[in-house]
């Protein structure tokens, strides 16, 4: 009886898994098949690997390179801005006394209930006052620190034990120093579980770049193939577009095969209200 | 005591907050109370015009209508099958990582990658789906080329996407029931796996389960990436939810002081979600 349950049980899933995953395998393979074949139904496998073309067109006819160069540059600067601010920012408001320090955890949990749609026009507007449309700075600044990694942070280091941090201060540690010395090791496996969530959300984001970039050679990877999906459709170029898919969506991919167990812990212990995605 | 470094340590960060984050929020409620449209220098006062507005603009209600019709389908249907996906893998001592794994991999997906998928799968006449509906003998759906299907396929691929993500919290919250629950319930007579669901483990999970629905909802009041890829809010207005309803009015129709209304109101509706989340976790963290 028991037994029994079990193999319905791993059979339902085993079902849901390949329905969920079925867009993923769809995308793999189109993107090696012939393009005469993609609209052929009794071809569900391809007659030969076409997948060099497709590939290579995603990267000769589409900067799909640069796209995804912009995507580390932007995401890597969000995340190292983000530590440098929120870490600091969550150790003072964890351990130390200051006037000011109610207001301004309350000022971070303003913050988190404001979603980033919110800003968007009047940065739109204070950007283009600025000249600074159409340019990194345009996708970095306003992720330059994270409401969520500061709440996330403080409630991390509110764990470590204070006897910790006086050792350390007696050995002559100043607070500064003390951040990165002694709190970010303690707090690794928070850091790390943040880092995949903010890379995974600004890898993913298409809606402010969308508002600042216009130039291509800007672009983060949804909004390059988001431009190179609206100019090719129309010829019906599905072979090199999913080749694009595939290698955009690859990098998460291979981070989230690496670092899952890190990334679903981060997801369960974070509370998604407060994350990014 | 007091401490010297701590303003210095939390300065960057409350700047940058204040910065891009709360004083363009307040520039927003600002913004509402004018007539600015962009590019143009002048701008004038208006009190709450655009509010007036807004209260008789068809394109608003139908706007509102369709969010809250999307976040009706979504939600139910991404909280109830990621409850029954956790349940189901919970209990599994093989395949529990590989299952995990599988249902969480559209919420990681870049998603302009995945709607050119989708688009190709729910394609009118070569799309796969379609295709296999010939099979069975039923006609084919043109399914975000018609105005009554649109909204509800876009929800469906909602569903696809954040299912995953409720599983892991819902996960989570079954860990943490303690087994002697379960031990003392099967002394009691509470033996069946319906007795122990009805009488142990939903009761227990109630405070995960109103968290889930809270972020769910705002989640589903975010809507925005499936539509401008899709069906840019078609056909005939089918799919104009609320944050494409404010893109197009600001970068589109380039009227700001409008566009900053009804941002104010959407802003409203996701803060008193908020509130009604923090209250809740606050018992999450209590029970």
């Amino acid at each position: 009886m028991k037994r029994a349950s079990a193999i319905l049980a791993h059979a339902v899933l085993i079902a849901a898994a390949a329905v969920f995953l079925l867009p993923f395998f769809w995308m793999l393979l189109t993107s090696v098949k012939p393009t005469a074949e993609f609209f052929d139904p009794r071809r569900l496998l391809p007659s030969h690997f076409a997948g060099l073309e497709h590939y290579r067109r995603a990267l000769t006819d589409v900067p799909l390179l640069r796209f995804m160069v912009n995507g580390v540059v932007v995401c890597g600067a969000i995340l190292a801005l983000q530590l440098a601010t929120a870490l600091p920012c969550a150790y003072a408001l964890a351990k130390l006394r200051f006037r000011g320090r109610q207001a301004l955890f309350a000022l971070v949990l303003a913050a988190l209930a404001v979603p980033a749609q919110v800003p968007a026009i009047p940065l739109y507007l204070a950007f283009a006052h600025l000249h600074l449309l159409d340019s990194y700075a345009a996708l970095i600044l306003p992720f330059a620190t994270s409401a969520f990694g500061i709440f996330l942070f403080r409630q991390t280091i509110l764990a470590i034990p204070d006897e910790t941090l006086h050792a350390a201060r007696l050995d002559g540690c100043g607070e500064f120093a003390l951040v990165w010395r002694i709190v970010l090791p303690q707090a690794w496996p928070t850091v790390g579980a943040f880092a995949v969530i903010s890379v995974v959300a600004h890898w993913n984001d298409l809606y402010w770049p969308m508002i600042v970039i216009v130039s291509p050679e800007l672009a983060p990877p949804p909004l390059g193939v988001m431009f190179f999906r609206t100019a090719e459709l129309a010829s019906t170029e599905y072979g090199a577009l999913l080749a694009g898919g595939v290698m955009i969506t690859a990098p998460l991919m291979l981070a989230f095969a690496c670092a899952g167990r890190v990334f679903l812990r981060g997801v369960a212990m974070t509370g998604p209200g407060r994350s990014p995605f | 005591m007091r401490s010297r470094a701590a303003p210095l340590l939390a300065t960057p960060a409350a700047l940058l907050l204040l910065a891009f984050n709360l004083a363009p929020a307040l520039v927003a409620l600002g913004l509402s109370l004018t007539d600015h449209r962009l590019a143009v220098p002048a701008i004038r006062f208006i009190g709450l015009a655009n509010y007036a507005e807004m209260a008789s603009d068809p394109r608003f209600w139908n706007a509102l209508a369709n969010t809250a019709l999307y976040a009706a389908i979504v939600v139910p249907g991404s909280v109830g099958l990621g409850l029954v996906l956790a349940l189901l893998i919970a209990p599994r001592r093989i395949f529990g990582g590989f299952y995990r794994a599988a249902f969480f991999l559209p919420v990681a997906s870049t998603m302009v990658a995945m709607a050119t998928v989708w688009e190709y799968l729910l394609h009118p006449s070569v799309g796969p789906v379609n295709q296999v509906l010939v099979l069975l003998g039923f006609t084919p759906i043109n399914f975000l080329g018609n105005p009554a299907t649109a909204l509800p396929t876009l929800a469906g691929i909602g569903i696809w996407e954040i299912s995953g993500f409720n599983m892991i919290l819902f996960l989570a919250g079954l860990g943490a029931i303690p087994r002697d629950v379960y031990d003392a319930a099967a002394v009691d007579g509470a033996a069946s796996a319906w007795a122990r669901f009805r009488y142990i483990t939903w009761p227990l999970l109630g405070p995960t389960t109103l968290f889930v629905l809270i972020v769910t909802v705002i989640r589903a009041l975010r809507l925005f990436d499936t539509v401008a890829l899709l069906t840019q809010g078609g056909p005939a207005y089918a799919t104009d939810v609320i944050l494409f309803r404010i893109t197009t009015v600001a970068f589109g129709y380039l009227r700001i002081g409008y566009a900053s209304a009804l941002t104010v109101t959407f802003l409203v509706v996701i803060v008193l979600l908020a509130f009604a989340q923090a209250r809740l976790s606050r018992r999450v963290h209590y029970a």
